[in-house]
This record gives structure tokens, sequence and C-alpha cells, in this order.
């Protein structure tokens, strides 16, 4: 009993005891301490790089413990992160860790798309591209030849096609996405937006989104940009057929009928002229062609465009005074991808002549002109040979003013019959060019034709199980790139660092494209040792300290003036040197020199036009297979207006969650998708996130969820003035799926 | 000095939903596939085309009257500091009263056994750093700090800014403060 009783008080003090020491007041149990755990997620080394799981190339901080990457944080330093990252940035590790990710070199032993392959020894597999390269650069010369290529990574293979000298270096980024917008305003301001565009949304007072749809377009800087002037009393304007994210932040919604924004530009215009609400003084220093601006829009009355847009007069009065109330820090958002109806320069020439009505560019809360860093390039040997002249166009006279090489018009030049344009091998480094260029079978014949065709990538996506050769790339947190100093309002330059040594037996790029070269007999052009050397030299000789770059991951350097309140005199580097309202050059080309409005072809009855776009924690089809990021999306759904669903046949309503196929006016039909029924988009289309409905077998994850909208998008509206090719043109009826298991 | 009283405030003007905490929370916290400890809501109201629209980042409410805390059984679910209520995993048997008595579906079984749920991330603030989704969020939506402290950001933000709290009839006084936008929105057009 003794005993007993003296091991119940031992037992007890010891209680008392813990209980003491944790200073927390246990119940019943008594025993331990109240640890707040710790995850222990932080690295034992922190690496400093930039991201790439979209192009706008945050700083991230890369956290490793044992070799694996934990987690990624945004970097404080970098301006583009500001220690913050989008979704996608967070979810890098997702990249790095599917276990899709191609793993060794592969060469194609069945026909061309049957996706069958044998692994090879890297030797074979570049002793193969290089022999293929080399043997029609000799029988065709290199204007045979041709590079896609999207992403940082790209820098190598456009210098090893440079080296070569093939003109036909591209990337879907300019024709199928921002070539629109960049040539509207160089022939406006004589500048580019170029990325990251420099838009001083912060210290907007009125930001108006024209189908642009910022926050689910989810570049990190911007979006930050977007709270802190919505935090400081900003006011939005969001035109768009769809109630997107924005749109629920904003002041106005105008639920536009697609294809008609020119439109409502016009009449904004009109209204803004005829009540000479826009800056005169601005106007009557900076630009030209005004009196032939207000001729041009003096019918074009918010009467006119109500029929049109089917936004009532009355609003868009109120939101044209809105709009011109905040100048000159009422910013037009140039947007981005901008290939929609082929007619897309003319809008972007539209959207560039409001913000000059509005003065805005080169002001506060407009559109800024920042500078860049300057980085001497590495020393070449030698000299590029001169570049074959490009074979993306028919003729030099058709799309005149492209200041880039057309993607979809070095695939057109690739397919047997197009006349003195023959290209006979591919290229594609990073980009799906299967989900990007429009019309997929249009591509597939491409490449039927072809005498080789190889990819460089990170993931099996649908153009690797097209190409004869496929080389496995090192992710962006193995490799080290070129250097990157854009034009920002704070300049910087930063860099990319491998985190970890490349898994499997994937290669960097720097390294693929240099023995690639070697054995083309380019040496000579490829120098350094390794790209940290390359990029070690590039630093040093611009006169940074490159053991503060490894650590800090970007430098920061002088701040030039952006806008006149920095005391920036503006110039404008167009023909006149001064805003170009009216556009001569666009006159002698036979275009039109002041925007037109020229309505798009309806849909038919019982169809919808097919818009696609972003959601945040995507970047097209480059994510869909992140496990990670799937978490939270794992298919995309046919957005259908609640209306609308109830008229699709099939007896009941349509619900969200039932599964329709979508075919488009060729035929073609999507596979299986949910459909999300929503008052949130007009009744006259329907939405899809693009990038989904993958049909590689090598993307066990993405493959066969949700539906593809790249296959859907058959036709494409090619701008006259640029070659980008509008994709906003197709339009699907809704058919309910068969019941599947 | 006044006992510490963690709290957020999420900013609904600024959300655009977009998931960032989400993934910062599941990456800082080493958490399983499909654990999540916040989440995003999406509350649209009307008709096309007169329609509003809310975006909330939610994550456990770390109410002042906890029902997890007296709903548990064995005392691993309690109360911590700056009033924030944390699970102690070995002391939980995975019975799920807990997730029973949260109204606001603030917790998840974790494939080990025991039912996790937001910490704040007293880790990191006891290191003097902001909770993981605070951190990452792109638009500043979320602020994390001592209500007690009237000097604090989150303790001028509930002052100065119309909020609401989830379910307040509840009586549980909720410490996540979700501020109202200051302007009217959406005067959709037709």
């Amino acid at each position: 009993m003794a005993l007993r009783r003296r091991e119940f008080i031992k037992i007890a003090a010891g209680s008392v005891g813990a209980t003491a020491l944790s200073g927390l007041a246990s119940r019943w149990w008594g025993l331990d301490a109240d640890p707040i755990p710790d995850p222990n997620t932080d690295g034992d080394r922190v690496v400093p790089t930039f991201c790439e799981l979209c192009f706008w190339k945050c700083g991230v901080l890369a956290h490793v413990k044992d070799g694996r990457v934990t987690k990624l944080t945004g970097n404080p330093a970098h301006p583009l992160s500001r220690g913050r990252l989008c979704p996608r940035g967070t979810g890098g590790t997702g990249l790095l860790y599917d276990p899709d990710r191609l793993k060794k070199p592969l060469v194609r032993v069945q026909k061309r798309g049957e996706q069958a392959f044998e692994e090879v020894s890297w030797e074979k597999a570049l002793d193969e591209v290089a022999e293929k390269l080399l043997r029609v650069k000799e029988k065709h010369g290199p204007e045979a030849l041709a590079l896609f290529s999207h992403g940082y990574g790209g820098s190598w293979f456009k210098h090893l096609f440079k080296a070569v000298g093939c003109g036909n270096i591209s990337a879907p980024s300019y024709a199928q996405c921002r070539g629109p917008r960049e040539v509207g305003y160089y022939l406006t301001f004589g500048r580019i937006m170029g990325s990251p565009e420099p838009l001083d949304i912060a210290n907007a007072r009125c930001i108006t989104l024209i189908g642009s749809h910022l926050g689910e377009n989810m570049h990190n800087t911007q979006v930050q940009d977007l709270a802190t002037a919505i935090g400081r009393g900003a006011e939005l304007v969001v035109v768009d057929p769809r109630f997107s994210t924005a749109a629920g932040k904003a002041r106005y919604w105008l639920p536009i009928k697609p294809g008609t924004d020119t439109a409502l530009l016009l009449a904004w215009m009109n209204v803004i002229i005829t009540e000479g609400r826009y800056d005169q003084a601005y106007l009557e220093k900076h630009a030209l062609g005004f009196d032939e601006l207000k001729q041009h829009v003096a019918d074009k009355s918010p009467d006119w465009a109500y029929p049109i847009t089917g936004i009532k007069p009355e609003l868009i009065r109120e939101t044209a005074r809105f709009i011109a109330a905040s100048r000159p820090a009422s910013l037009i958002h140039p947007g981005r991808r901008t290939t929609w109806y082929g007619d897309d320069t003319q809008r972007a020439r539209a959207m560039a002549i409001l913000t000059a009505l509005l003065g805005s560019w080169g002001r506060r809360g407009g559109i800024l002109s920042p500078g860049a860093l300057e980085i001497p390039k590495f020393p070449q040997p030698m000299a590029y040979p001169k570049g074959s002249e490009p074979l993306d166009r028919p003729k030099p006279s058709q799309y005149p003013l492209a200041d880039e090489v057309l993607a979809s018009g070095v695939c057109d030049a690739s397919i047997p019959g197009t006349k003195g344009r023959g290209i006979k091998a591919w290229m594609v480094y990073g980009t799906n060019l299967m989900q990007c260029l429009p019309n997929p079978k249009q591509t597939q014949k491409a490449i039927q034709a072809l005498d080789f065709i190889a990819s460089v990538d990170v993931l099996p996506s649908e153009i690797c199980g097209w190409s004869d050769v496929v080389l496995p790339e090192a992710t962006y947190l193995e490799r080290c790139d070129e250097v990157w100093a854009p034009a920002y309002e704070q300049p910087f330059l930063a860099i990319r660092q491998p985190v970890i040594e490349p898994m499997y037996e994937s290669k960097p790029g720097w390294w693929i494209a240099r023995e690639v070269a070697r054995r083309m007999g380019l040496s000579d052009f490829f120098p350094w040792t390794d790209s940290v050397e390359y990029a070690q030299r590039r630093v040093t000789e611009a006169g940074y300290d490159c053991h503060v770059l490894r650590d800090t991951g970007v430098v920061t350097g002088k701040r030039t003036p952006t806008c006149e309140e920095e005391g920036l005199s503006l110039t404008f580097d167009t023909d006149s040197g001064k805003i170009e309202l009216y556009s001569k050059a666009l006159k002698e080309l036979g275009f039109d020199p002041l925007p037109e409005f020229r309505a798009p072809e309806p849909p038919p009855p019982g169809s919808f036009r097919l818009l696609f776009g972003r959601a945040p924690m995507h970047t097209f089809g480059r994510t869909t297979n992140n496990r990670f990021l799937a978490q939270v999306m794992s298919e995309n759904q046919v957005w259908v207006n609640a209306s609308a669903a109830a008229e699709v046949p099939g007896g009941t309503p349509l619900k969200s969650g039932d599964l329709v196929v979508l075919v488009n006016q060729d035929g073609v039909r999507s596979a299986p998708v949910r459909a999300k029924v929503t008052e949130r988009i007009r009744g006259d289309c329907v939405y899809l996130v693009h990038g989904f409905g993958h049909s590689s077998n090598g993307l066990k994850f993405a493959r066969g969820r949700g539906a593809s909208d790249s296959q859907l998008i058959t036709r494409a509206k090619v701008d006259p003035i640029m070659g980008g090719t509008g994709m906003n043109i197709n339009f699907v009826r809704i058919e309910r799926a068969e019941k599947t298991s | 000095m006044k006992e510490p009283r963690y709290a957020m405030t999420m900013d609904t003007s600024r959300c655009v939903g977009c998931h960032a905490c989400v993934f910062a929370c599941q990456g800082e916290n080493a958490l399983p596939e499909h654990g999540f400890r916040d989440w995003i809501e999406v509350e649209t109201g009307g008709k096309f085309p007169h329609l509003t629209q809310q975006i909330r980042s939610h994550r456990c409410n770390h109410c002042e009257t906890a029902p997890c805390v007296t709903a548990c059984p064995t005392g691993a679910s309690h109360v911590s500091e700056g009033g924030t209520v944390l699970v102690t995993r070995h002391k939980c048997t995975g019975c799920k009263a807990c997730m029973a008595a949260c109204p606001y579906d603030a917790r998840y079984v974790h494939p080990e056994g025991y039912v996790d749920k937001c910490t704040f991330c007293l880790h990191r603030v006891k290191r003097n750093q902001q909770p993981a989704c605070v951190e990452v969020c792109p638009t500043q939506a979320l602020t994390f700090g001592n209500l007690s402290d009237p000097n604090s950001e989150v303790a001028q933000k509930v002052s100065s800014r119309r909020h609401v709290v989830q379910r307040p009839s509840l009586g549980l006084e909720p410490q996540l403060y979700f501020l109202l936008p200051t302007a009217p929105l959406a005067q959709a057009g037709d």
C-alpha cells in the first residue's frame, strides 16, 4: 500500500513538473508541454533564382533541405515579386517533382504522332539531331530550318539558330498572343509594351480593362499593383462578356457583345471629344491628327454603338465621363493576349488613341517609359552569318508591320505546296505547338511533311509525341539561364541559378544547345565552359558583383525618370516624332488610318462563340499536369449562361456538373467536359480555361481531363496588318455527353 | 501589457481568389496532398447582368469561444498563445468531435490519423515572421497581428473598416474579420 502510494506521488510530482515547465495547464493527461509544432520546411540552403511557371519571371527563394526543395517563397529583393508569389510560382515543386517528367532522351520508333519512343543515350540523340539539321541545311539552306521557342531558356537555341544563319526563329507569344497590341501601340506612340508591361497600375485612379482578366491572368506584379490601386481608392471599368474576377471589383461592368470593343472605344472617344473632356494641352504638344480623329468619331455616338455592343447609350456616356474624370491617371490597360478577331491591331490602336486623349502616356498612373540596365554581350569570336529571310509570309508585302516572325506562318510554310517556302526541319523549345497554334490538324499536316522534328521540353507535351527526337531539359530549378535585365520602373538584373542538380538524365538548355552546335561545327559560337561562366562574365562586365548576385538573385540599378511627373521629357519614336492619332503609315499601306469598326460574324442560331482565357493557378497547358496546382483545379469547365443553359437541347435544363461535348462549326468534337451553369457570362458565348484536354500519353495526370479549346479552334482570322491569328471566331454547340460510367 | 489576441483581417476588396495562400500554407506546413488549412470561397449574387461577387480566403477563425476545444474529449484541441486554437497531435485520437462542433468546417483529418487545422503559423510568428498565407498574398489581402494592441495594423483595420465575421449569431467571437469594399461595386450595365 505504502509503495503504491509513493508511486502515485512520484507520478503526480512528475506531472506537476511538466506542467510547470510548459507554463500551460493541460487537462487530464497532463504529461507534456504544449509544443507549437514547427514543420521545419525552412531550407538548410536558400537559393534565389527566378520563376518559369509563367513568363513574368518573378524572383523566388528556393528552400532546400536534405537535397530536396521543400518550398518556394517570393524574393523580397526582386522588384517583380516583392516577397510575394502567385499560386503557380508557389507550386513550382509540382513541376520539379512531377513523376511524368521527361527523364531520358527519346527517339521515335513508329510513325510520327504515335507516341512510341525508345530511350537512347544523349550521345546518340544529339548526333541524330545535329546530323538531321545539318543534312537539311546542306540540301536546302538554313532557310529550310525553323525554331519555335517560348520561355527564357530558349535564348540558347535562338543563339544556335542565329549561328546556323536561320531566320525562321519564332515564338507563338507574338502572332498568337501579344503581337497586335505591340503593333497598335508602336504605330501610335513609337514604343511597344513588351513584358513586363510598363504600366503604372498602382497609381492609377481609374483602370479600364478591355477583355483583360487581371486577377485570373495572374501576372504577379500587375495583380499586386491592382490591389494597391484598389486599396488607394482607384475604381475599375471592366469590359468583358464574362463577369470576371476583376468585374466583381469594378464600379462598372460592361457585358459587351463579343467582338464589338472597337465600337465602344469609338463611342467613348466621341463622348470625350464632343464634351471636351480630353487633354487638350497634351494633345496640342504631343499629338498629330486630332482633327481627323474628331471628324472620324463624330458619327460614332453612343446611340450608334448601342445596337452593336449591347451597351446602353447612357451607360456609354456615363463610363466615358467616369474614365475621363480621372485623367491623366486613367489607365487603359493594353491587355496581353489580343489575338481575337483578326482586326486586333486596329482595336489596339483605338485603345492607344484613347490613352492619348486621356494624356496618360508618360504620366503618373498611366503608361510609363522605363529604362533597363545595360549588360554587355558575351564577346563572340565571330559575328553571326547573315540570317536567311524568314519564310513566314507568302510575300514580303503581306502582314507588312509584323516585327517578329510569325509562328503560324512558319508552320504554314512547312506544308508542301507552299511555293518557295518549303521549311523541312523544326526544333521546338518549350512550346506545345499543338495547343498554342490554331487548327492543330494543320500543324499535324505540316509536321507529317517535315524531314525532321526535335523537341526540347521538361514534360512530354503533345508536341513531343509528334517529334522524332525528344531531349529532356532540366527544369528552371536545376539550371542557370541567360541573365535578365528588362526595362522596368525599377531597373534590375536577375539571375537564374540551379537550386539542385538536374534530376534523372535531364540536361540544362545551354548544354543541349552547345552540344548540338559542336556537332554541327559551330563550337566557336559557344566559347563558354558553362552558363555560369557565361552569366558571370556578363554580370562582371556590367560592373556588378557576382557574389552579391549569387546571394540575392537580383541587383537593382539607378531609376531613371519614367513619366513627366518624374521629369521625363516625352519623346515618341514614330515617323513624325509625335503621337500619331491618325496613322499615315497605315494609310500608305492601304489600311484604315483611324480604327473602323467591322462586325465579326455572329454565332449561328443554337451556337455559342467560343471564348477562352486563364485561371490563376495555371499557365496554359504547361501546368495542367502539375499535381500540386491541380489540387484546386484539375480540369476545366465550360461556362454557360444560366438562361441559355435552359435552352440547350436534351429535355431537362443543363445543370452545373453535367457532362457535355462541344461541337464546333467544322464538326470537331471536344472531349467530354463539365458544364458550369452561371449568371457570370452572356448567353451568346461560352468560356473555357485554356490548356486542358491533353491527349499525350505521357501526361499521366492531365491526359483526358477537361476539354481543349485549341482543338476547337479550327479557324483563325488573320490580322492583315501583322499576321496575328484571331481565334475568337469559332462557334460551338453544346451536346449532352453520352452517359459515362 | 494586455494579453495578446491574435487575429486576421481578410480584405474582400483585394482578394482575387488566386489560391496562393492555399499553396503557400501547404508548402510551409508540409501538408499532405488535398490537406488544406485554408481555402477560397467565391459568392456570386444576382441575375445577369446585375451581379455582385465576393471572394474570400478562409481558415480557422480561432474563436474566442471555441466549440472545438469544448468538444474535444482528450484535450488535444486547446487554446494556445494569443488565443490561437491548436491541436496537439499525439493527444488527438481522430474522433472528429471537433470537426462536428466546428461550424466553419476548418478542420480535416490528416492521413496520419490526427485532425489538422490552421495554426496562424505560430512557429513563424515566434520568429517575427508573418503566417505563410499573409506573406505570399499577391494582393496583400491578409493582415495578421495582435488585436489587443490598438496600434497594430490588424486592430486599425478592424476599427476603421466596415467588416463582417462569419456566422456572428453563433456567438463564438471568430477572429477572422472580413473587410468589405469601401465603395459600392458593380453597377452592371445592360
